[in-house]
């Protein structure tokens, strides 16, 4: 007979292999669907570009060289390929203006969400999650329809004589920037809210008891203990900004490009799907360095404020 | 004396916060005006009209891809909801199993990964499978909003999980009741808020997807977000305000809806 022991193990044995069997459709949707074709990426960055698109099965190495140089035509020497690294170089930069920017406004918001009152607390969430879950893409129209030439912005500088021709900002890099700025916004706020409504303002009252100053306490105090839900935005702000495809489709008109837009190319007039597959691989590893970053990070402050 | 010192107060941050609450709304409450707007351009005001919303209406184009967007969120939402149920079902309310980290970080993959390499990892996938099946309807789409659903569908659901403690479903088998009927009896009627808000969430994710849905449709699968891209990049009229405005009127719903659910406690 099976003693005590082993009716439990089994039994044990049983309810993990039922969790398996439960989580087992959610899983294989997203192998079938998500993580499985990134690794089909990866073996496509090593191919040869097929004539009309796709790829020929034949192992290359040329799309991962041409993601950085670009070779003469001439004289077969490696170059710096100047029109990626700019547009690398915009991205990155756009990415982590956009974050420092939704962070500088994002950070108010969220302090001055906290410190309403309990019952007014829940209607300001409720305005900052209404365009949170608004179509980005509609958002971004909006943005376009502001900042155009005939747009309001331009009207009133007009109107007020301060300019006396229209400001270009749309399809420029300025207007990516406001135009992202403005969609990841509510991805700032919300987490760095979900901090400081757990902010225990005792602490704060006990700096000024100490003589800090305001800027003392936001800086030694506030900050400090609302970190994670600063680095959580950050990141939630970053990725999607690096990898942002709408915002310089409708606002960069095109001609600014980022990195989506420089990808979709490849595999569009292009015809350079391994290239296309190498630059995507090349936007992931930058975001899993971030990740990393983020998760360290968090592991580390996670440990000093228990 | 400073007598009404605010240990709460710092400067700026009110005027920064009304700043960015204005600036959030201004661009979609122009918007939604120049819907209204009588003259053809969407730079000039003519007066109050409808005609967009009817010329919207009559175009079939929009019709199309609108209930294309309803059919694919629908199904995609509805398969999301299911799985992330179940998934969530076997993820809490346990001791740490192995394989537990690897079933979180495979469910929250999707939004780990920016959706443009998404895309194009599934265009290069789908693009072999439809050579080698012959099938090109929109199951892709289908298949590819559940996956990304999937993670913003098992946010509430497992929320609501981890707050219900086991006492009740104990209680039920040792009256004798099967799992199943257990399931149906207690744990589904108390898990029903998370599960309705996962619903309205992947409903809401998958009807605004742009980017995978680029890459992943055929010709004429347009959705309604990927032709109204299409027109904006052609240039604008005020038929996408309209659009956009109608667009906006639901998604309000359902997030109004959503925040009721999932804040209600009982």
């Amino acid at each position: 007979m099976a003693s005590a022991e082993e009716v439990a193990k089994a039994a044990e044995r049983r309810d993990v292999r039922d969790r398996w069997l439960l989580s087992a459709p959610a899983l294989l949707v997203i192998l079938f669907a998500a993580t499985g074709p990134l690794l089909i990426v990866l073996v496509y960055s090593f191919l040869t570009p097929g004539p009309y698109g796709d790829v020929k099965w034949q192992f290359s190495s040329d799309a991962w060289t041409s993601v950085f140089l670009e070779r003469d035509i001439f004289d077969d020497t490696l170059s710096l390929a100047a029109a990626h690294v700019t547009i690398f170089w915009r991205s990155i930069k756009l990415a982590v203006v956009t974050t420092l920017a939704t962070l500088a406004l994002g950070f108010p918001t969220a302090y001055f969400m906290a410190t309403r009152s309990e019952k007014t607390r829940d209607l300001w969430l409720f305005l900052i999650t209404i365009p949170f879950w608004t179509n980005l893409l509609i958002r971004t129209f909006a943005v376009l329809q502001i900042i155009r030439n005939e747009g309001i912005v331009n009207t009133i500088l007009l109107k007020l004589g301060i300019v006396s021709a229209p400001v270009q900002i749309l399809y420029t890099d300025t207007a990516i920037l406001i135009g992202m700025a403005y969609v990841y916004l509510p991805l700032m706020v919300l987490p760095i809210y979900a901090s400081m409504e757990k902010l225990d303002f005792r602490l704060v009252e006990a700096g000024y008891d100490l003589y800090a100053t305001r800027f003392k306490v936001l800086r030694k105090i506030i900050f400090p203990l609302v970190k994670p839900g600063v680095i959580a935005g950050s990141i939630l702000v970053f990725i999607p900004a690096l990898g942002a495809y709408v915002t310089p489709s409708v606002l960069g008109g095109g001609k600014n490009m980022m990195l989506s837009n420089l990808i979709e190319l490849q595999f569009g007039q292009g015809r350079n799907w391994p290239l296309g597959s190498a630059l995507s691989i090349t936007v992931m590893i930058i975001v899993m360095v971030a990740l990393l970053a983020y998760v360290r990070n968090a592991g580390k402050s996670g440990v000093r404020h228990g | 004396m400073a007598s009404n010192f605010s240990i709460k107060h710092q400067p700026g941050f009110t005027a920064i916060a009304a700043t960015c609450f204005v600036v959030l709304y201004l661009p979609i409450i122009v918007l939604v005006i120049y819907a209204f707007n009588a003259a053809s351009s969407t730079s000039e005001w003519g007066g109050f009209s409808l005609k967009w919303f009817q010329s919207a209406y009559q175009n079939t184009q929009v019709i199309d891809a609108t209930l294309r967007s309803f059919q694919i969120g629908a199904i995609a939402a509805v398969l999301s909801t299911i799985f992330a149920t179940m998934a969530a079902l076997a993820t809490t309310r346990t001791a740490s199993y192995p394989g537990l980290t690897f079933k979180y970080a495979a469910i929250n993959q999707p939004l780990m990964v920016p959706e443009i390499v998404t895309g194009v990892a599934l265009l290069i996938f789908f693009s072999r499978i439809k050579i080698f099946t012959g099938y090109s309807g929109i199951g892709y789409l289908v298949a590819a909003h559940t996956a990304f659903c999937i993670p913003f569908a098992y946010l509430p659901i497992r929320a609501r999980l981890e707050n219900m403690d086991l006492t009740l479903e104990r209680a039920a088998a040792d009256l004798y009741a099967t799992p199943w009927k257990t399931f149906r009896r207690i744990t589904l009627p108390l898990l029903w808020p998370g599960i309705l808000a996962g619903l309205m969430l992947a409903f809401v994710i998958s009807l605004d997807d742009v980017v995978i849905t680029e890459f992943v449709k055929s010709g004429g699968q347009d959705t309604l977000p990927t032709y109204m891209l299409g027109q904006i990049r052609r240039g604008i009229t005020p038929e996408i305000n309209a659009i956009s405005t109608a667009f906006l009127l639901l998604s309000v719903a359902i997030v109004t809806l959503f925040f009721f659910v999932s804040r209600k406690r009982d």
